[in-house]
């Protein structure tokens, strides 16, 4: 193997790859470089960032979750309407943790106990709890009566706006939570092999339900910060969201076969993911064309992936 | 006669590891010839080169004096060159005869010609001797004889050189036997075989010369076998003597530890009881099928009772799962390495303490370096071949992800009873003395170990008692001074009478 090859196909390829495409946009796009840009791609990429973090868990472990964009609309709705009705932004955010993390539980649940494919069971709850955000708002916006309610969203520190410190936030801690610890290492080796982490103990379905349960609860503060943002609650916000997540985090050299995940990579995922819509977005390209760019993103990303395999010799 | 299959200065490296470095041998026409070593010296690697699949980083292979040039396994079938691994390659859903023709279908214009699909089949079948009906699906089939099929494919393709990587590990006594006899006659007609195997007695029965592999390289090549001993070979293989491969030694027992009473499920009808004392080994012997490694998934929890109890000193554990069960400290380290064994994609470190980590982990937050000093100390321990414990444990031979796999179990704590199913399938000489020696000192500690095992010399040398199950029942209970090849025997046999449908008993 040359040099190149050998840089471009190891352990830290994609990140390799991203820094020079990061340089060359830098270079060639005007107005790419600059704070404000960088913060509104920052911004942009919020909801599907917090999302991947424990889609990464779910797809390491071998199971898929469809119900993620839904999840994070209905939680978005139930914070807003809890909170208009109750007067108190904190019951409203309780609200929808406690959606969101029912949502995720009964996932779970159904998956992992009664065994029911992961991705008709999400499939399922994917248009039942986007249904449930329709009813409950009529199918209409609902409007954020409290203005303190903006500031979730809009809100400074340091001269970053919040919603990205909990982004940097999710990364580290689910980072720390993947490589550090016995949840994350029993979510890997389930992935890698169900049957044989059940036999060494690991106790595969309440770590299943577990998975999915922080899912939800993830996507509740997903929700809560995106319906800050919009100053509504939508209960057509984040449509298409499973697909960008799922794609951030195959990107990002998650295996969909299971075992195999990095904080890291899910990050240059989310990444790359944002800067391709910014870039075009900054380059005034149809948003119809931006469909097709970011499809043949995610075909190069696999195809890079089962070249790096092959490369690495593994012999499964 | 003249060398048929030679191999001329064969180097392979994968990143860290000389797996193969400077092997040269040849091989007569019509010779089966041995291919020994320890774990992870080389043996399936210098056979994959042969077969296409990986390709060397230098040397040449000659076949009938002309070099052979090709870069994928389809070369290599061409060439006459036939691997049978030990992961068997046929689809189960296709019948026989239909595996046989895969790929090349007779017929006209996409219309399989049925007739001759299997009629070439059965005269192929009877005329290499192998008594398998060519129209059942492949499924049915017992792994022994799916290995004939394999063969006779090997055969049909008019392989002139075959090449078997431990082809008997998951076979029956029986079944070896038919296996050996079909080597027998393809020697006979002048093909070459290569045969892998940890197992001296079939080097011997079967093999006219034999080469050595040790780290890689060439430790010694034997053209006539009948000029080597035993302990030689081990010698050459392991670079040291090893006097007495089983060490047994006297030991005091304790009180009753483990106690298993009526234990029964749905592939285990008939209740099964029995109890081990501290410190004592306690084999398990049967031929496969006779039910010992669902008895031992029931103790452990890893299937569904229908009804019985277990109890570990006087306390009966009402655990049903294996978390349960590890924490009253029972552990199994399951039989099929491949489906219930290895993590795939992951280290060997995280294979190894998958279970015994949450000792250090406090707050679920795992400590990395006594992770990583616990699974040097089994790599060392048990000689496990691997540049880094962060090696993937794909990568490893099957031998060494064996040891690894017990490991994860030696290395756990509070262990009060440990079940082994087929410990040392697949792992050579020395390193099983040593883990002979692992398993007398926890016996010593006063743990209660249960050792299933197909090989009876393993069972005989190592166990103080032996329990022999027969048809899913216990046959016989015999304690060490009682031992006997014959009467253990005896009592694993079904029913003398049905001595000829023996093979059909031993589906798994
Ligand atoms: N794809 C790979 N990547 C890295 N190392 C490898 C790979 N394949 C084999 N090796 C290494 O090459 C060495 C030789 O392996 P090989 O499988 O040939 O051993 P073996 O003699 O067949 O052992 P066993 O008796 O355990 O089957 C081992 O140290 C193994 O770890
Ligand atoms: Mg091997």
């Amino acid at each position: 193997m040359t040099s190149l090859k050998k840089l471009l196909l190891g352990e830290q390829g994609l990140v390799v790859i991203f820094a020079l495409a990061f340089l060359v946009v830098s270079l060639t796009v005007p107005n790419f470089l600059t704070e404000r840009n960088m913060l509104g791609l920052l911004q942009s990429v919020v909801t599907i960032g917090i999302v991947a973090c424990t889609m990464m868990f779910c797809l390491a472990s071998r199971d898929f979750d469809l119900s993620v964009g839904s999840t994070v609309a209905f939680s978005g709705m139930v914070a807003v309407m809890a909170s208009n009705a109750t007067g108190s932004i904190l019951l409203g955010l309780v609200a929808a943790l406690i959606c969101g993390g029912l949502v995720g539980t009964v996932n779970g649940v159904v998956i992992a106990r009664f065994r029911i494919n992961a991705l008709i069971t999400t499939l399922a709850t994917m248009q039942i709890v986007r249904g449930l955000a329709l009813i409950a708002s009529d199918g209409r916006a609902v409007g954020i009566n409290d203005p303190s309610f903006y500031q979730l969203a809009l809100s400074r520190f340091l001269g970053i706006p919040t919603p990205i410190w909990v982004m940097a936030l999710f990364f580290v801690a689910f980072g720390f939570l993947l490589n550090r610890t016995v949840f994350g290492k029993n979510t890997l080796a389930i992935g890698g092999n169900p049957e044989a982490s059940r036999l060494a103990g690991v106790d595969v379905a309440r770590m299943r339900i577990w998975i999915f349960a922080l899912q939800g609860l993830v996507c509740a503060v997903a929700g809560v910060l995106l319906a800050s943002r919009i100053t509504s609650g939508q209960p057509n916000a984040a449509t298409g969201l499973e697909l960008s997540v799922i794609s951030a985090c195959v990107l990002g050299g998650v295996s969909l076969a299971g075992g195999r995940a990095a904080m890291t990579g899910v990050i240059v995922g989310v990444l790359i993911m944002g800067i391709a819509e910014n870039v075009m977005n900054l380059l005034n390209i149809q948003a119809f064309y931006q469909y097709v760019v970011r499809g043949l993103i995610l075909l190069m990303a696999v195809l890079l992936d089962n070249l790096r395999s092959s490369a690495a010799g593994r012999r499964a | 006669m003249q060398d048929f299959l030679e191999f001329r200065t064969i180097s392979k490296g994968y990143p860290g590891v000389q797996a193969l470095s400077n092997v040269s041998f040849s091989v007569r026409k019509g010779a089966v010839h041995g291919l020994m070593g320890e774990n992870g010296a080389g043996k399936s690697t210098l056979i994959r080169v042969l077969s296409g699949d990986q390709s060397a980083d230098t040397g040449e292979i000659l076949i009938d004096g002309a070099q052979q040039h090709y870069r994928s396994v389809r070369d290599a079938f061409h060439a006459g060159v036939i691997v049978i691994h030990q992961e068997l390659q046929l689809v189960p859903e296709l019948t026989v005869a239909e595996n046989l023709w895969l790929g090349r279908f007779p017929g006209k214009a996409g219309v399989i010609d049925r007739q001759q699909l299997t009629g070439v089949v059965s005269k192929k079948l009877a005329e290499i001797g192998i008594d398998v009906d060519p129209s059942v699906k492949v499924a049915s089939l017992s792994i022994g004889e799916r290995q004939m099929v394999e063969i006779a494919k090997a055969v049909m393709l008019d392989a002139r050189v075959i090449a078997l990587d431990e082809p008997t590990s998951s076979l029956s006594s029986r079944e070896s036997e038919i296996l050996f006899s079909l080597i027998d006659r393809l020697r006979a007609n002048g093909t070459v075989i290569l045969y892998v195997s940890h197992r001296l007695d079939e080097i011997f029965r079967l093999c006219d010369s034999l080469t050595v592999l040790r780290d890689g390289k060439l430790a010694a090549h034997h053209p006539d076998i009948s000029k080597v001993t035993r302990d030689q070979i081990i010698s050459e293989m392991v670079g040291r003597e090893i006097a007495n491969i089983w060490g047994w030694r006297e030991r005091s027992l304790g009180q009753e530890r483990l106690r298993v009473e009526n234990i029964s499920g749905a592939k285990l009808r008939h209740p099964i009881s029995f109890s081990v004392r501290r410190g004592e080994i306690l084999g398990f012997f049967g031929l496969i099928g006779a039910g010992r490694s669902e008895m031992a998934r029931l103790v452990y929890g890893a299937d569904a009772r229908n009804g019985g109890t277990v109890s570990v000193d006087g306390v009966t554990i009402t655990a049903d799962s294996p978390p349960h069960s590890i924490r009253s400290g029972i552990v199994l380290c399951p039989e099929d390495r491949k489906f219930d064994g290895i993590v795939q994609g992951r280290s060997i470190e995280e294979n190894m303490t998958i279970s015994s980590r949450r000792h250090f982990s406090p707050f679920g937050i795992i400590n990395p370096k006594k992770e990583g000093a616990l699974a040097d100390k089994f790599i060392a321990k048990l000689r496990v071949r691997t540049p880094s414990r962060r090696q993937d444990i794909i990568n490893l031979s099957g031998g060494n992800q064996q040891k690894v796999i017990l490991g994860r179990w030696l290395s756990e704590e509070g262990v009060k009873v440990l079940m082994i199913d087929e410990p040392t399938r697949g792992i050579d000489v020395g390193a099983k003395s040593e883990i002979y020696e692992i398993l007398y000192e926890l016996a010593a500690d006063g743990m209660a170990i249960v050792v299933i095992s197909s090989e009876l010399p393993e069972v005989m040398g190592i166990a103080d008692r032996i329990m022999v199950m027969c048809e899913g029942r216990i046959a016989a209970d015999i304690p060490r001074a009682e031992f006997d090849e014959r009467r253990i025997l005896a009592a694993a046999l079904p029913d003398v009478q049905n001595a000829n449908t023996l093979s059909h008993a031993q589906v798994r």
